[in-house]
């Protein structure tokens, strides 16, 4: 079943004023679909117009041209029927109220999208006790730390029960620590209810751990709809060994990886991102005396630029 | 489509109730502050009724009309602002809403967009204006030879001043869809309007009386039908059945407010990208 | 010291000047609410021509001064010290308290900054304005003149220390929205903005014109239309002075508390 179907999305803004007035072009024919039960990573540089798309996606926008159809509503038209059946979560702002305890906001949003008490009761206890949120229900939200106001909002999305989550750059700012737990309830939430999951993010780790497609969207326009493998064969993508040697040395020489370059004892290898870590380590550690090794994830915006580039 | 009607109204109505509930819990919570300010209300709206008792120390008359009168006018149109301050003053921060980014929270909640704007940090304390504004009437009251008509006209006075400045608050606050930080510009009509009509229209050229029947209908708020009500002749001579017509005005405007809005709404840009 | 006071201001200047519509916006409410007062004030004249030893001329002016005022002196508060009052709730205001410039100082500067903003876009807008739609009366000479630009500076000295300390009950109150709302309340009325001092009747005009806020418009305005000279002008900036000193002296106080407070509790 298609839950969201986007068709020659386009969306201008003016900028500037008077004389020095022009239209910008932040979205431009956008098309893709996504089934029930997917999870999509939809990222690309800052500026991109991921989040000028999603807000169009959850009737926050208006779109200036194209179609667009999410759990078959019009979003900016029917945008009340689409808010219960969407969650929408922002990264670097809350949909909560900022003055009042958490515990007051989940009550008022019971009220708000009229779920049933009990239906309410059992999410909010399930959602508390995965996220762990039980000893901050009486904080006020403004109070919080950033992972905690992310969980509390993400409860908040959750708690109407949505047949699709937006998450726009949901693990910004946090430790790796709040990621990875976020990350594994994600994942916990798509398997058991089946929920569709729709990500912007800047972290290709957030894409990695949860996403079996990812849309890419460079200056508007999506440039790739596909598994994250083929972005990385696509993109030509690389990791990162940094070795630190004990003694400086010539360039290290193991099959499998290159030597990029030189600084002193340390090296940067690069090897293919598909390729395993583990027998360049090995050759690495046979052959050199190593002080300490670690591996660099490719970094998104590198792999857009390669993309890009041919 | 008049049951879809009567939903959205009944949705409305419950969603403002339960959003406001939940601000006047949370204002609670600081019991010294709500009383301080509601006292400070009450005062501040009573201060400028002080004001021009004072000046009715040096003179009898002001524009013609004198302090019973006034009190009449000024209690209507405080009640106006008042009931108009209490369900919807906040449009006024629609800006602050747009910069923070907090207006794209509530276009995701299954309300409309107006009722969330206006039942946000819904204030309580301002019920303190509107019993000041009461008590302003009941007293100008015994002045006036009361009639069942004048009782009546009363009534659909007060209900339409409210629609009147809760319209304009709206209308003028959509400005900031627009300019974020222009919100300024609302206070010249709302409590700009709340000023104006605090005093007898003669004070003020004709011209101005004209704007305020036809494109600004501040003048319904209070000045017609109180010309009615005091059984006084309309010293600029308009027409005399603008007495009865606050409802008609109050209904134009609503429609007027309800246009820009739904422009404004569409033409909403959300801040960063 | 003084160089960072003056870079401090200059910052506060510009802060304020980046917001453009904000002041086309405020410029026209001003505009609009001293049209209105203006009416309001000259059929009063009309009726009594001299009330409070003005005439319909001096009537007018003081509207316009009075618009002029309000946002230069911040007659209802706030400006910079509501950014006090947040950080005193956010307890931020412990960075403030061990800056190597003193507090009051700091914030001072702030707001000097913030009021040549206002005084050259919405001191002197609806002044313009206000001469070119009604009679307005300008200062006869450069005493005048000079006296009055020394009553502006005290005017914005004693408001600070007010707003001041209406900010610092955060220190105690953790929420000054109560003593906000007292003082608005207060500075609405006392400063003669709703109806000018010189109307008020009898012992009540001696009354309000021996409080702080009448140095806030009524003092000013006095010198500027030429009603007060010579000993009398002394005397209209005397207490100013007078003002500043005692509510600059509650401020240091006030503050030397807060700061045990705030050392002793953390915060």
């Amino acid at each position: 079943m298609r839950l969201i179907e986007v068709q020659e999305l386009r969306r201008t803004f003016t900028v500037g004023r008077f004389r020095a007035k022009r239209e910008v072009v932040a979205v431009r024919d956008v098309s893709f679909a996504i089934e029930a039960g997917e999870m999509v990573g939809y990222i690309g540089p800052n500026g991109a117009g991921k989040s000028t798309t999603i807000k169009m996606l959850t009737g926050i926008l208006v779109p200036s041209g194209g179609r667009l159809e999410v759990a078959g509503l019009d979003p900016s038209r029917q945008r009340t029927d689409l808010a219960r059946r969407i969650g929408v979560v922002f990264g670097q702002r809350t949909t909560l109220w900022w003055d009042l305890p958490l515990r007051d906001s989940f009550a008022v949003l019971q009220r708000i999208y009229r779920t049933s008490p009990r239906r309410h009761e059992q999410n909010l206890a399930e959602y508390v006790e995965l996220l762990d949120l039980g000893d901050l229900l009486d904080t006020p939200v403004r109070q919080l730390s950033l992972g905690q106001r992310m969980r509390g909002d993400i409860v908040a999305a959750l708690l109407h029960d949505p047949e699709i989550l937006f998450l726009d750059e949901p693990t910004i700012g946090l430790d790796v620590i709040s990621k990875g737990r976020l990350r594994e309830f994600l994942r916990t939430l798509n398997a058991t209810r089946g929920t569709t999951l729709m990500l912007t993010t800047h972290d290709l780790q957030d894409i990695e751990a949860l996403c079996d497609r990812v849309i890419v969207i460079d200056h508007g326009t999506a440039v790739f709809d596909g598994a994250l493998a083929d972005l990385h064969r696509e993109g030509g993508s690389t990791r990162t060994l940094v070795v630190d040697l004990v003694d400086e040395a010539p360039p290290i020489s193991v099959p499998g990886a290159t030597t990029r370059k030189v600084d002193g004892p340390r090296q940067w290898l690069s090897f293919p991102t598909d390729a395993s870590a583990a027998p360049i380590v090995a050759a690495v550690a046979a052959a050199y005396d190593v002080a300490d090794l670690s591996i660099q994830e490719p970094d998104i915006e590198d792999v857009i630029r390669e993309l890009y580039s041919r | 489509m008049a049951d879809q009607a009567t939903g959205v109204i009944g949705v409305s109505a419950r969603g403002y109730r339960d959003i406001a509930r939940m601000w006047v819990k949370a204002a609670l919570a600081y019991p010294a502050s709500f009383w301080m300010m509601a006292a400070s209300q009450f005062f501040l709206t009573l201060l400028d009724f002080v004001g021009i008792w004072i000046m009715f120390h040096t003179i009898d008359s002001l524009g013609g009309f004198d302090l019973t009168e006034i009190a009449f006018l000024y209690g209507a149109t405080a009640f106006g602002i008042g009931v108009a301050d209490l369900l919807g003053g906040q449009v006024e921060r629609l800006g602050e809403l747009i910069r923070m980014g907090r207006l794209d929270g509530m276009l995701l909640k299954p309300l409309p967009l107006l009722v969330q704007v206006c039942a946000d940090q819904f204030a309580l304390r301002r019920v303190a204006r509107i019993t000041q504004a009461l008590v302003m009437l009941g007293v100008a009251s015994y002045w006036v030879d009361w009639t069942p008509a004048k009782v009546g006209l009363t009534l659909v006075m007060l209900v339409s001043g409210s629609v009147i400045f809760l319209s304009i608050f709206v209308v003028f606050g959509c400005v900031q869809f627009w300019t974020v930080d222009a919100s300024e510009v609302a206070n010249a009509f709302t409590y700009g309007g709340n000023t104006m009509t605090q005093y007898p229209l003669t004070v003020f050229p004709k011209q101005v009386v004209t704007a305020l029947t036809y494109l600004v209908p501040l003048a319904f708020v209070n000045w017609y039908p109180s010309l009615y009500i005091l059984d006084r002749a309309d010293p600029y001579g308009f027409p005399e059945w603008l007495r009865y017509a606050s409802p008609i005005a109050a209904v134009a405007l609503v429609a007027v407010t309800a246009v820009v809005w739904r422009a404004g709404v569409r033409h909403y840009e959300s801040t960063g990208s | 010291m003084i160089p960072l006071y003056v870079s401090v201001a200059t910052r506060a200047f510009r802060r304020y000047s980046t917001y453009t519509a904000a002041t086309l916006s405020g410029l026209f409410t001003n505009c609009v609410f001293g049209c209105i007062i203006c009416f309001v004030y000259l059929a009063l004249w009309d009726q009594r021509p001299n009330a409070g030893g003005y005439d319909a001329s001096d009537a007018v002016t003081y509207v316009w001064l009075g618009q002029a005022m309000l946002m230069t002196v911040m007659v209802w508060g706030g400006g910079v010290t509501n950014d006090l009052a947040e950080r005193i709730r956010s307890g931020d205001v412990a960075i403030d308290l061990y800056r190597p410039v003193p507090l009051i100082g700091w914030y001072v500067a702030q707001d000097v900054g913030r009021a040549g903003f206002h005084l050259l876009t919405r001191g002197l807008g609806p002044t313009i304005v206000g001469a070119l739609l009604f009679d307005v009366r300008f200062p006869s000479g450069p005493v005048a003149w000079l006296g009055f630009a020394v009553a502006v500076v005290l005017a914005l000295l004693v408001s600070f220390a007010v707003r001041f300390l209406v900010a610092s009950t955060s220190f105690w109150l953790l929420d000054a929205s109560g003593p906000n709302a007292v003082a608005f309340l207060m500075a609405a009325f006392f400063s003669g903005l709703t109806v000018p001092l010189v109307i008020f009747p009898g012992w009540s005009r001696d009354v309000v014109m021996a409080l702080p806020w009448a140095s806030y418009i009524q003092v000013p305005a006095d010198i500027w239309l030429g009603k007060r000279e010579g000993w009398d002008l002394l005397a209209g900036l005397g207490f100013g002075v007078l003002w500043a000193v005692v509510l600059f002296a509650a401020c240091h106080l006030v503050l030397r508390r807060a700061t045990r407070k705030v050392v002793v509790q953390g915060g």
